[in-house]
């Protein structure tokens, strides 16, 4: 213990000052957006990127934001709401459950379902996402929600987490005590183990929420009507608005729009800090 | 273990072997549609043609693989992202090193404070991360043209011809270093302290207990991040097909394969040859991160 103590490193003022300049790097693009977000279209051409410039905007961009092309950002936002609520939601519940599942029962067809998962994971995601819109096409889906939510539903990464997390925060004795009681499996899973697994659910939750809310490439092959869009694929509509013909440049709410965008993920990483840390920790305990 | 606590019941025990099913089966099922089924379907499609007069397609069994095995466009887009993974995946990866090490080192000031701040990036969308990096790197408000009012002259062009790989380039890096200095982190934190312990009571300094503890400790996650990047390195799409709104004349409809694949698709109607391309990124990917999986574990024994 006393050597613990000892070995206690001094902290490094050239190693804070080396990191620094790399956080300056990280903040730099978003403080230029929070910055930028703040001008009228007019004064962005006029001031420098880094500095303020003329009269403070920013509320008047955002007001800008909700009611333009008849409030079709308040659309966008609860498409992206619905897509991640349902998608992420049950990307999560998938997850936990299958994970659990692996974790804790040894059946028949075990070691296959492991080895399909594993090798569907190196497939890359966006190879499949021209095929799945075929196929989508042919089913009649494409340009609804379902288009979105489903393949949202899978996530492998989530199941690797859950099973890692389950082998080692759940005690084959609580399981086969709660069998004595008479509970059956799925009695024991909502009523004993579910709790343990809290961490791992929420890390889960947070990053399947992450790629739901991010998602750029599924819902613009998917989708062909602007109020299915989600944020991201309405953001960047506007963004094009600006060049062709007949460009209306809304360059102002597209960085409104951007900001909105980025600060309910940014506050739901910081709230669930504790949470999400634990998580990850136990998952590379068997990496 | 457990056989000692519950007196042994024979005839229930089978029925308990397919308990796990319940839990497992409604992943496999959706797994089924949104994986298993695209990829036969698009295997499918693969070998068949559009017949160009009279409607209608007809087999062609491999032709399609031929033609983009010969295709200089697939080539071209492959061959750039091919040079984009040797550059910014090694940057990138050693740059979330170096945090990670440097996070963990308990010589930082404010460490959790930088820990959460790198990770922020990780929670900005790509068409955000682009957009915001593209309207930086542009003339018009950006710091791009900051930087050359500053210099008096146009040197930095971030969104030209030569310049524009290595700015996209920038965007990933600064979107995925905070995530991958992550899973460093959290496979730092694990590492027993009594190994530390030791090094310290044998004179190790903080070099030494970085190769010969740490490093050997994160091949595990160095294996695993580095799959992840090429994957994501040969999917390049969200940051290139989003700057081609400010920069046309430079980023075509086939700079990266994934952009082939979605333009044949939407821009051309070629399904059969696109189902093909995306067939034949979905093989050779996943043969590199297998290789790089077998690399990684063997070095581990």
């Amino acid at each position: 213990m006393a050597a613990v103590s000892v070995t206690r490193p001094r902290r490094s003022r050239v190693l804070t000052t080396v990191m620094a300049l790399y956080l300056l790097y990280t903040l730099v693009p978003l403080v230029w957006l929070v910055i930028n977000a703040t001008k009228t279209q007019a004064a962005l051409f006029t001031s420098s990127g880094l500095s303020f410039g003329g009269p403070f905007a920013l509320f008047d961009n955002i007001g800008q934001t909700f009611t333009y092309d008849n409030g079709i950002f308040l659309r966008w936002l609860g498409n992206t709401l619905l897509y991640v609520g349902v998608g992420a939601g049950g990307a999560t519940i998938l997850a936990t459950a299958a994970g659990y599942g692996m974790a804790k029962y040894r059946f028949p067809g075990r070691k296959a379902v492991f080895a399909v998962v594993l090798g569907a994971v190196a497939v890359p995601g966006t190879a499949l996402a021209v095929p799945t819109f075929l196929m989508f096409s042919k089913l009649g889906l494409t340009n609804t929600p379902l288009a979105i939510i489903i393949p949202s539903l899978i996530s492998p990464f989530g199941l690797y987490l859950i099973w890692v997390y389950a082998t080692d925060a759940i005690p084959d004795e609580l399981m086969e005590a709660a069998r004595i009681d008479g509970a059956g499996e799925l009695r024991i899973f909502f009523t004993v183990t579910l709790r343990q697994l809290v961490p791992g659910v929420v890390t889960v939750a947070l990053f399947t929420m992450v790629s739901t809310w991010n998602n750029y490439f599924l819902p613009l092959i998917m989708l062909s009507e602007p109020r299915w869009y989600p944020l991201t694929v309405g953001l960047n509509q506007w963004s094009a608005q600006a060049s062709g013909a007949g460009a209306q440049p809304v360059f102002n709410l597209v960085l409104t729009g951007s900001l909105l965008t980025i600060i309910p993920l940014v506050v739901a990483f910081l709230l669930l800090q504790r949470f999400w840390q634990s998580g990850l920790s136990a998952g590379s305990v068997k990496q | 273990m457990t056989s000692t606590a519950a007196p042994p019941l024979p005839v229930r025990r089978p029925r308990r072997q397919w308990r796990g099913w319940l839990f497992v089966a409604p992943f496999v099922l959706v797994f089924a549609l949104t994986f298993l089924a695209p990829i036969a379907y698009a295997f499918g499609l693969s070998l068949f043609r559009d017949q160009a007069f009279f409607g209608g397609t007809t087999f062609v069994g491999a032709a399609n693989y031929a033609d983009v095995l010969a295709d200089t466009k697939f080539w071209e887009s492959f061959l750039r992202v091919l040079l984009f993974l040797a550059v910014q995946v090694p940057v990138m990866l050693l740059l979330a090193l170096v945090a990670a090490l440097a996070i963990d080192s308990a010589r930082l000031h404010a460490a959790g404070f930088f820990r959460i701040v790198i990770f922020l990036p990780y929670a900005v969308p790509a068409v955000v991360a682009a957009l915001m990096w593209g309207f930086i790197y542009g003339d018009h408000f950006g710091l791009a043209a900051d930087l050359n009012h500053l210099l008096g002259r146009d040197i930095v062009k971030p969104l030209s011809d030569n310049w524009m790989l290595a700015s996209i380039g920038n965007v990933v890096t600064w979107e995925f270093v905070g995530y991958n200095m992550l899973i460093f982190y959290s496979a730092l934190k694990v590492i027993p302290k009594e190994l530390f312990e030791a090094a310290a009571i044998d004179g190790a300094g903080a070099f030494r207990t970085i190769t010969s503890i740490k490093l050997p400790a994160l091949r595990g996650a160095i294996v695993i991040a580095t799959i992840f990047s090429i994957i994501g390195s040969f999917q390049l799409f969200n940051e290139p097909n989003i700057m081609r709104t400010l920069a046309p004349n430079v980023i075509g409809t086939f700079y990266t394969p994934n952009m082939y694949a979605y333009n044949l698709s939407f821009g051309g109607q070629q399904y059969n040859y696109s189902a093909t391309v995306a067939i034949v990124m979905g093989v050779i990917t996943a043969v590199i991160a297998y290789a790089v999986q077998l690399r990684g574990a063997r070095k581990g024994m």
